[in-house]
């Protein structure tokens, strides 16, 4: 945090938290945080021409932990495509070479978020297990604040509770959880499949039974919703759903949004939603097989649009050779059975899996132009941009670098058919997709809320992040774009959002004229939730350790403090 | 056609990355401007100028530009890596990665070089007059694309890791290599007129090795099929046949399974 004021004057100001839409205005900020004014010897940024918004917010990232560094290590090949990873700002002293494109090094991860004016990130998926590594890799990123959401869906506490109806018991090992892992959430991937994983079975519907627990992945969503909001924790429950992937997934994909239903939201942070979709691209296929494989898109987002409590991430595929990893080790495999390329696949003891596998999206190749088009077309469908995001689910449909490329074509129709022209089957995909049909171009407004508001709310960040009101996190990015002027030619929208013009966090010039000039003061966030001591978790937890269950002491669990030497703790409690 | 001169005036303290030195890179500037083209050593960049003296213009286009380095370069990588067309010559030893990714042109070697030359090569030629180290034209590591086309020859012997992944092409190595050739290859030839040790044809799915030498540990994954004559690089010769790797996937072509060739000059 810095102790001296800045000023950013003169920009179209576009704050959707306050319903500015590129007023010209000033944006001061002091101690680290935005205040109404400043006094006149403060530092002036010229923002005069240019586009003022809040630090970014990415809500789905997979940026540290166990499979990225599996992805790194089983792909030393990636870091050609990484291009030029010696910028003139690395001869600097204390500034970091950057490797890496789909799974870039640390310090790509932290210089490349801010270069796009990214102040908070959340990595997606921790195994609980492993979550020391995890964050010792967040505390390695510089410049962004991360969190990290806990995997729950396939946890063998979780599943025990939840097949006798145990909500209470489950939301008391809950909050443990995040305590001992510094975790921000409860994440859900492949409800049941990945457990099931482990007899080498799955569960492609939220009927299937999850081998030995007798109950359903519909079960376990339902049961962790309601122990989400039993806590009253910050952010929704955060799902990856079953059938990830498929031809003809869509159906199962709405039966599990349905879950949601009638469920209210209950918490102190502002968040209205209950369900957070994640990579929903990935959940929005028709056709029986890749054959007839086509996008429904349109079916998804007409039941979105009318269910106020469910928020959506996009997962857009954009078109590179990338690395996908995820916890749903079932489809990992699927996958390599697919593409044939390396695989690599870890069971983490009584709580989830993971596998990775190279990818190549290529716009030549139909099944891959098709997904690239549905996960545009639910940003383009959607009705209120606060519950979309813009995610490629990094790196499982493309680098999170490619951000301003997935802004650009939501932009701009042109860019899109400029796109869909140079596919081999250009006919064929207009056939299976709607997007050529679709003339909306999302604003700065729409994006503005895609990318900051809308996640922060979701997060439960709203107070801190998202936002340029007084007393948020003094966290502005200034992009070069003139708000009343447009270009015509798209590619100098994806250029402006690649490289902020000026990144400011906390109070202070991180980036300036797109490189990277200070690595600021990171944080690690995460949930800490008071409740009264649950004797029956608490017993189960310490039997599961002795019982010799785990193949960790109890005492080696946990996340120690310094390896997490920057936290920002949010606290909720639980009254009895 | 135009010629440069490079003279090298200065040992680099760590290693120079001469990514510049393609005649790509050098057509359509001055001496001077060449002098000013970037190379790392470290986490520094510093100019070509550093380490040699430049004399003569680039040619035109990349075509046009022949490239002359009058002395030793142990300690230069990327000479040439990524060209398209035109020419280097190394009047000495050059360090690794020569001619790695590159497209077109002909590099020449006149001393040694050292691992990773050819790598991922698509088209060109690359000579080297003395020995290569390991990774001759193989592929990037972690990568399963190697080396797609062109022609290298060395005229010396190899170390180990030859043609890795390989997809198309040809690798000449005239003496001898030590393992490792042709692992998990899917297309192209590597003819050695010397010995191997062994590990010759790994996983291998497609392509032919010839080896007029002496394998002293044949992989258990070879089947003799017969013996033919055939004519490699204008010399003729019998071969003992062997197809493989017989442990690893195949692909049928007109029904019939196609297999790794492996040709083995027979005993006089």
């Amino acid at each position: 945090m810095s102790s001296g004021e800045l000023i950013v004057k003169g920009g179209f100001v576009i704050d959707p938290t306050r319903k500015i839409n590129g007023d010209v205005g000033d944006i001061a900020i002091k101690d680290g945080k935005i205040v109404e004014k400043v006094s006149s010897s403060a530092k002036v940024i010229d923002a005069k021409g240019k586009v003022v918004m809040a630090g970014g917010v990415d809500v789905h990232s997979h940026v540290a932990g166990p499979k990225v560094n599996a992805g790194r290590l089983m792909r030393p090949e990636d870091k050609l495509r990484a291009g030029v990873c010696r910028s003139g700002m690395a001869q600097k002293n204390g500034f970091r070479m950057e490797s890496g494109f789909s799974i870039p090094s640390v310090f790509r991860t932290g210089y490349e978020y801010a270069r796009m004016g990214y102040s908070f990130v959340m990595e997606a998926a921790m195994p609980p297990l492993l979550a020391p590594h995890t964050h010792e890799e967040i505390h390695d990123t510089p410049i962004i604040d991360e969190a990290a959401l806990p995997v729950f869906a396939n946890n063998w506490f979780v599943m025990e509770y939840l097949r006798q109806g145990e909500v209470e018991n489950t939301a008391a090992y809950i909050a443990w959880l995040l305590k001992v892992t510094k975790g921000y959430g409860v994440k859900l991937v492949n409800p049941g499949g990945t457990a099931a994983w482990a007899w080498g079975l799955n569960c492609l519907s939220i009927n299937d039974p999850v081998p030995y627990f007798e109950l359903t992945p519909a079960d376990i969503i339902k049961g962790l919703i309601q122990a989400n909001e039993y806590l009253g924790l910050p952010h929704s429950i955060h799902i990856h759903q079953n059938n990830l992937g498929n031809p003809g997934n869509y159906p199962e994909t709405l039966a599990s949004l349905k879950l949601a239903e009638g469920v209210k939201a209950k918490n102190k942070f502002g968040r209205e939603t209950v369900m957070h979709s994640t990579h929903l691209q990935f959940h929005s296929y028709g056709g029986e097989g890749w054959k007839d494989f086509c996008s429904k898109s349109r079916e998804i987002m007409d039941y979105i649009n009318k269910q106020k409590n469910i928020t959506f991430d996009l997962g857009c595929v954009t078109l590179d050779e990338t690395t996908t990893m995820t916890a749903d080790g079932p489809f990992e495999h699927h996958l390599h059975g697919l593409n044939h390329l390396k695989w690599t696949n870890v069971d983490v003891e009584l709580e989830t899996a993971a596998g990775v596998v190279p990818y190549i999206y290529d716009k030549d190749v139909l099944p891959n132009a098709i997904q690239w088009a549905t996960g545009l077309e639910l940003a383009l469908f959607a009705k209120d941009m606060d519950r979309a995001f813009i995610t490629t689910d990094h790196p499982n449909a493309g680098p999170f670098t490619r951000y301003p490329r997935v802004i650009k074509w939501l932009m701009s129709k042109k860019a899109r058919e400029a796109t869909l022209a140079t596919m081999k089957n250009t006919d064929r995909v207009i056939n299976a997709t709607y997007i050529h049909g679709i003339d909306r171009e999302l604003s700065l407004y729409d994006i503005a809320q895609m990318t900051r508001s809308g996640p922060a709310k979701c997060l439960g960040l709203a107070r801190t992040y998202g936002g340029l009101a007084p007393g948020m996190n003094g966290d502005v990015s200034v992009f070069d774009l003139n708000y009343k002027d447009m270009p015509k030619d798209a590619e100098k929208i994806e250029a402006a959002f690649q490289r902020a013009a000026c990144f400011i966090k906390d109070g202070e010039i991180v980036v300036k004229d797109g490189e990277v000039v200070s690595h600021g003061h990171k944080k690690t966030v995460w949930v800490k939730v008071k409740m009264p001591e649950n004797p029956q978790v608490t017993r189960d937890v310490s039997q599961a350790f002795h019982r010799g269950t785990y193949t960790v002491d109890i005492s080696n669990y946990p996340v120690r403090e310094y390896l997490a030497p920057h936290q920002s703790i949010i606290d909720v409690n639980v009254e009895a | 056609m135009a010629t440069v001169t490079l003279k090298p005036t200065k040992v680099p303290e760590l290693i120079f990355e001469g990514y510049s030195i393609t005649p790509d890179a050098f057509a359509g500037k001055t001496a001077a401007q060449i002098a000013a083209l970037p190379g790392h050593e470290g986490k520094f960049v510093l100019k070509l100028g550093e380490f040699f003296t430049v004399s003569g213009n680039g040619g035109e286009t990349a075509a046009d530009t022949d490239i002359v380095i009058d002395g030793d370069c142990s300690r230069v990588k990327y000479i040439g890596s990524k060209m398209t067309a035109g020419s280097v010559t190394v009047n000495g030893n050059a360090d690794m990665y020569v001619g790695g990714w590159m497209k077109g042109g002909k590099i020449h070697i006149k001393g040694n070089v050292d691992s990773f030359c050819g790598i991922q090569m698509e088209g060109g030629e690359l000579l080297v007059d003395g020995d290569a180290k390991n990774h001759v034209g193989c592929a990037y590591r972690g990568d399963w694309r190697g080396m797609k086309g062109g022609t290298i020859r060395i005229k010396g012997s190899a170390g180990n890791d030859i043609g890795t992944a390989m997809l198309g092409g040809t690798i000449i190595i005239e003496k001898d290599v030590f393992i490792h050739v042709s692992t998990h290859a899917e297309g192209g030839t590597v003819i050695i007129k010397g010995d191997v040790e062994g590990r010759v044809g790994g996983q291998m799915v497609k392509g032919d090795m010839y080896v007029l030498g002496k394998i002293k540990f044949m992989l258990p994954g070879y089947k003799k099929i017969g013996t033919v004559e055939k004519e490699v690089d204008g010399a003729k010769y019998t071969f003992d046949h062997y197809i493989g790797d017989l442990g690893e996937r195949h692909g049928k072509s007109k029904g019939q399974y196609v297999y790794a060739n492996l040709y083995l000059k027979a005993a006089a």
